[in-house]
């Protein structure tokens, strides 16, 4: 009979308990980000800094190391080097990524000596056809970038924002 | 309502409709009318309370709502009901036809005929009926027909369960629903929704719920087996989606799907004005005596915006428990009815009885014990208002040191 009693006690406190609390995330910031229409700051600024978006290549401080290319897990790298016989310098021809393929896992821009290989903050990629995913960062064959002896390869020059790749995306998707 | 067709037509055509030959003409064009009117609110009150139960919903659990189509998304209900009228009307193929096809109508005229009882003002109501009450429970029953033939006929496991759910819920819950009424009928002696209205008065002791602490057990019993028989959470058992996919109506689809949701939130009216109706006082204007209130046109407006007001709350509140609220099993959802309600609701007739013979409704003591059980209700409100703002400042500081941002966003804020 006890029991019976307290049974209603507990129901009816406990409903009101949980009513007090729904009630008061009616005066709650709802925590919703409205992408894309109603944002309070720009995209690029609300994501952390070491997002991991869209791949892009500085390609003027790309040493041709490759080692980017053989540390991708899922081969989205794609690069050819090209020797000039007379003068022995060296061009890039081709540095191609898969975006498709492209896991965001990040392991070629850990390991990229120059940091010429980074992730931008740029992720809205969505085309028509999986063909325009392929970004080609040389157009024409451009020399490699010879480090000065002794200075921090790390400290280079970011364009974050990945005005690049945005550039090349949008010239290729509809 | 036949003295307002009287009034109209003089107003429209000066004469009087006793002079007229096409009285029965005018009368029966008046049926259709008021008819239109009650569909026409009822329709759109179940649109826009879609809409709104799911803005509030996304607040209570920290997101925005529809807020695309139109401004604010008000308009997203509209877009539902195009979308939902543009689908294909399908029909399984071992279904049985006929009943399939014919759930719907009993569904939709079941809900829709109880507004014919509901009051909204004074003098508004399509249809004294000196057996109101009576004539809501009896009609709101139709509904279940409906359900179980839609269920039944689908040929489809799910909607059979959901089916022979909502039959065991609901006639199970007519009991307590009905029970729990009958000490209002009792202080009243009246079946009559206006009659009941007119024997509360505006202010919170003058209502039924405060008259004494037995009438106080029946408006919780009421509120509850009104939530069961109305399918609402906690109670939703014939179409609960984790389990049916979406119970009885589960093999329905385009207009036909769209009158179950549309009954479903229209009942949501039925079930609050009962409430307000029978416990709340109605459409009572407080400090307004129903001699004045019955001389002017504004007044006969404000008690209709009173009780719009009252019900407006209750709804409110049917909405939040809903998300607030698990899912009752359905062993747990009989045991309350017949071990807690229907017991509780007898003692509580029994009770009323004793206390309407000891404190009759005019006397000085019944008057301080109505003031007293007022109080009480009110220091519960306030107790309440104190835990959600204890609610609120528990999680304040910890969300302004995470974001950088003030917590306060209130629902009138939009965003």
């Amino acid at each position: 009979m006890n029991q019976y009693f307290n049974n209603i006690c507990t129901t009816l406190y406990s409903i009101a308990e949980g009513m007090a609390v729904t009630a008061s995330y009616l005066f709650r910031r709802p925590c919703t980000i409205q992408y894309p229409n109603k944002l309070e700051k720009p995209m690029e600024d609300q994501l952390s800094e070491r997002y991991r978006g869209i791949l892009q290549v500085d390609t003027r401080v790309c040493i041709g190391c490759r080692i980017c290319e053989k540390t991708c897990p899922v081969d989205c790298i794609a690069i050819s080097l090209e020797k000039d016989k007379e003068t022995k310098e060296r061009f890039l021809t081709r540095f191609d990524i898969d975006i498709s393929k492209c896991m965001f896992c990040g392991l070629c821009s850990e390991n990229c000596k120059t940091s010429a290989i980074y992730h931008t903050k740029f992720f809205n990629a969505v085309t028509q056809n999986v063909e325009n995913l392929v970004v080609r960062f040389v157009d024409k064959p451009i020399a490699l970038y010879k480090p000065p002896k002794g200075s921090d390869l790390k400290n280079t020059l970011k364009d974050l924002s990945g005005a690049i790749v945005n550039q090349k995306m949008k010239g290729r998707a509809l | 309502m036949k003295e307002n067709a009287n009034l109209l037509f003089l107003f429209l055509f000066k004469t009087p409709i006793k002079e007229s030959e096409f009285s029965l003409a005018w009368y029966v064009l008046f049926v259709f009318l008021v008819a239109g009117v009650l569909l026409f609110f009822a329709a759109n009150f179940a649109g826009i309370t879609s809409f709104i139960e799911r803005r509030i919903a996304a607040r209570i659990q920290s997101r925005v709502g529809p807020n695309v189509v139109g401004p604010q998304g008000i308009l997203q209900w509209v877009a539902d009901g195009i979308k939902l009228l543009l689908k294909e009307d399908l029909v399984p193929d071992r279904a049985d036809k006929f009943l399939f096809r014919a759930a719907p109508y009993f569904v939709f005229s079941g809900l829709f005929a109880a507004f014919v009882a509901l009051p909204f003002g004074y003098g508004i109501v399509a249809a004294d009926l000196n057996i109101g009450v009576y004539y809501i429970f009896a009609i709101t029953s139709l509904v279940v027909v409906g359900i179980i033939m839609g269920g039944w006929s689908s040929n489809s496991k799910w909607a059979l369960f959901g089916a022979l759910r909502s039959a065991a819920q609901i006639i199970s819950y007519e009991i307590p629903t009905a029970l729990s009424l009958i000490p209002v009928i009792m202080l009243t002696g009246s079946l009559s929704t206006q009659d009941i209205i007119k024997a509360q008065g505006g202010m919170p002791w003058d209502w039924y719920l405060f008259h004494s602490p037995f009438t106080f057990v029946c408006f919780v019993i009421f509120f509850i087996s009104a939530l069961a028989e109305g399918n609402r959470i906690p109670f939703d058992l014939p179409e609960a989606e984790s389990e049916l996919v979406s119970g009885y109506n589960t093999e329905y689809s385009g207009f036909r799907f769209l009158i179950f949701p549309m009954a479903e939130w229209a009942n949501l009216w039925v079930i609050s004005a009962m409430v307000t109706l029978a416990y709340l006082g109605g459409w009572q204007v407080p400090f307004v005596a129903i001699e004045t209130l019955s001389q002017s046109f504004l007044l006969i407006f404000l008690s209709a915006g009173v009780f719009v007001i009252k019900t407006s709350i209750v709804v409110f509140i049917i909405i939040q428990l809903r998300w607030t609220l698990p899912r009752v099993r359905v062993d747990q959802m009989t045991l309350v009815c017949w071990t807690y309600l229907v017991p509780f609701c007898l003692a509580a007739i029994i009770g009323t009885m004793i206390w309407m013979l000891i404190f009759p409704w005019e006397t000085l003591a019944a008057l301080l014990l109505r003031l007293i059980m007022s109080g009480i209700g009110l220091g519960f409100c306030f107790l309440y208002v104190q835990r959600v703002r204890f609610n609120y400042f528990n999680d304040k500081m910890a969300f302004e040191n995470l974001k950088g941002k003030s917590l306060w966003y209130p629902f009138w804020r939009l965003p």
